[in-house]
């Protein structure tokens, strides 16, 4: 599986788990109106480090959270590789 | 020195009847026979009136230094098998240590070139004591759980044993522990052991769960104490099937209902206790109706001589059984009204107080409070899971998420892949707990960090 159907697979799963709506994943969707919440977020980055093996962002100390899917994407694309 | 009319532990072994005995993996010993007989080739008189330092490698010969030292010691500091030797300058400074026993086992230190250094063996040869008055033995023992240097806590023979006089049971015991004797909860057993007039089968590092297990049923063992966590561990080895005790105890950690329900249908003839007590704090109450928690009625009454109280959500108690006080350090040990802070929080349900956790334990998720025990308590709940750890991972998002490694129970293999058991362990957490306290991400792992205390390993972020 892609890095980014991977995402979007763990998307879909947190977003049922926590009983939310998931907004189309579009590249130029906003994170925040993507239907998640911050802790349906941070179980995401945990969800993604054990299936890609990376945390690109606790691993950096300056990563910044990106602010659209397709950043978000793009940034576990680069650390994975 | 304080004199007293309180007897010493050896007075206890005087009028002994019958031969009793400590068993380790190699050797035993006839405790009774110190009553006219010494481990420590006839110089206990070396070490009267001082303060001695307990340093042997193995428990069996810990065990008869310590009848032969109360009474006749200033004080007994018992060092625990993994004391870290980078705080024996600090524990000796501390206790004003100027005397050391040990056995052949016993770390090569330089500290303990003290004035005087006796040798002790697991074995008892004859010797004549020289009548001298019975001091009151200042028994140190040192806290566990810090990569500090250990607090040392005082306490005193009458105190340690104040929990017995209506709990000692009766008829032929077999003590069998999977305790170290050198720490509080594994000092009670030794202690009600030769009080009782009973015999005790020790444990011994490094000695796998099964063969611990086969060595406990060989004895014969009656009465069989340890962590949940040692049980759940004893529970996975089918050793546990030779032993059948009438009495099951945990204590040291939260005993859950699904550790508690496992050892009801393991040893269906036992009584299955969980206890609760603490270094510091004594003893406070055993609960024998098999469930989890206590009694909400407990903190309203005094029961032998026990008091407790919740005050910011922890648990407080006050007891004869207490540590008088810390040597050394500006640490006090009880509050102004003489209550202990046991650092243990606990939560009314119902009629009963649940522990939830240990305060230094909480896990911050965005500001949202976790205690991992509550979290592994719902997982332990599961039909396929023998033990789980609950701890943090640092999350870019909220600080913190937590996470689970869980161990399967062995035996016959379900057809559920451990896909699926993930799966149903996260619909059982999602059906029981907040969102926020459903773990991010569960491993299957072979198996989980024990501390020596018999203790799961909690670290933190």
């Amino acid at each position: 599986m892609s890095v980014k159907l991977t995402i979007v697979d763990q998307m879909e799963k947190i977003a049922r788990e926590h009983g939310k709506i998931l907004a189309p994943l579009r590249d130029d969707l906003v994170l925040l109106d993507s239907g998640l919440d911050s802790l349906g977020f941070a179980v995401l980055v945990a969800r993604l480090e054990d299936r890609l093996g990376v945390d690109p962002f606790t691993a950096s100390e300056d990563a910044m959270f990106p602010v659209t899917f397709g950043d978000f994407v793009k940034v576990y694309e680069n650390g994975a590789h | 020195m304080a004199r007293t009319e309180a007897p010493s532990l050896r007075r206890h072994i005087e009028d002994a009847t019958s031969e009793r005995f400590f068993w380790d993996r190699d050797a035993r010993a006839c405790f009774t026979y110190l009553a006219g007989g010494t481990s420590l080739g006839g110089r206990l008189g070396e070490l009267a009136g001082r303060s001695v330092l307990l340093a042997t490698a193995g428990q069996l010969a810990a065990a008869l230094a310590l009848i032969e030292l109360d009474g006749v010691a200033r004080r007994i500091t018992v060092l625990p098998p993994d004391a870290d030797p980078a705080h024996f300058g600090a524990l000796i400074a501390g206790a004003e240590i100027d005397a050391v026993v040990v056995d052949r086992g016993s770390p090569a230190h330089a500290v303990f070139d003290l004035p005087v250094r006796v040798a002790c063996a697991p074995a008892i040869g004859a010797f004549e004591r020289k009548p001298a008055p019975a001091l009151q033995t200042e028994w140190v023992l040192l806290t566990s759980g810090t990569t500090d240097v250990p607090k040392m806590a005082v306490h005193t023979l009458a105190g340690l044993t104040t929990a017995f006089a209506a709990t000692q049971p009766g008829g032929d015991v077999i003590w069998g522990t999977f305790y170290d004797i050198r720490r509080y909860g594994g000092l009670q057993i030794f202690l009600r052991t030769v009080l009782g007039g009973a015999s005790l089968v020790l444990s011994s590092a490094g000695e796998p769960v099964g063969a611990h297990l086969e060595r406990l049923a060989r004895h014969g063992v009656t009465h069989v104490l340890g962590t949940p966590t040692h049980w759940r561990r004893a529970l996975m080895s089918p050793a546990i099937q030779k032993i059948s005790p009438r009495y099951v105890r945990l204590s040291g950690e939260i005993a859950d209902q699904a550790v508690l329900d496992s050892l009801r249908s393991a040893f269906p003839q036992a009584m299955v206790s969980h206890a609760y007590a603490s270094t510091e704090a004594g003893v406070a109450f055993a609960v024998n109706d098999g469930l989890a928690g206590f009694p909400a009625s407990f903190v309203e009454e005094v029961r032998s001589g026990v008091e407790m109280k919740v005050e910011d959500d922890s648990l407080r108690i006050r007891s004869p059984g207490a540590a008088s006080r810390y040597i050394g350090g500006a640490a006090t040990l009880a509050g102004k009204d003489g209550f202990v802070d046991t650092d243990d929080m606990v939560e009314m349900r119902g009629d009963r107080y649940i522990f939830t956790g240990r305060r230094g334990g909480i896990i911050n998720i965005g500001g949202l409070k976790v205690h991992p025990e509550e979290i592994e308590a719902v997982i332990n709940r599961h039909p396929r899971v023998r033990m789980s750890l609950v701890r943090p991972r640092k999350n870019p998002v909220t600080g913190s998420v937590v996470i689970a490694d869980v161990v399967l129970k062995s035996g016959a293999e379900p057809a559920a892949t451990p896909a699926e058991v993930k799966d149903d362990i996260l619909k059982l957490c999602r059906d029981a707990l907040p969102v926020y306290k459903v773990p991010a991400a569960i491993s299957i792992v072979p198996e989980i960090d024990v501390a020596a205390t018999g203790k799961l390993v909690r670290r933190h972020v």
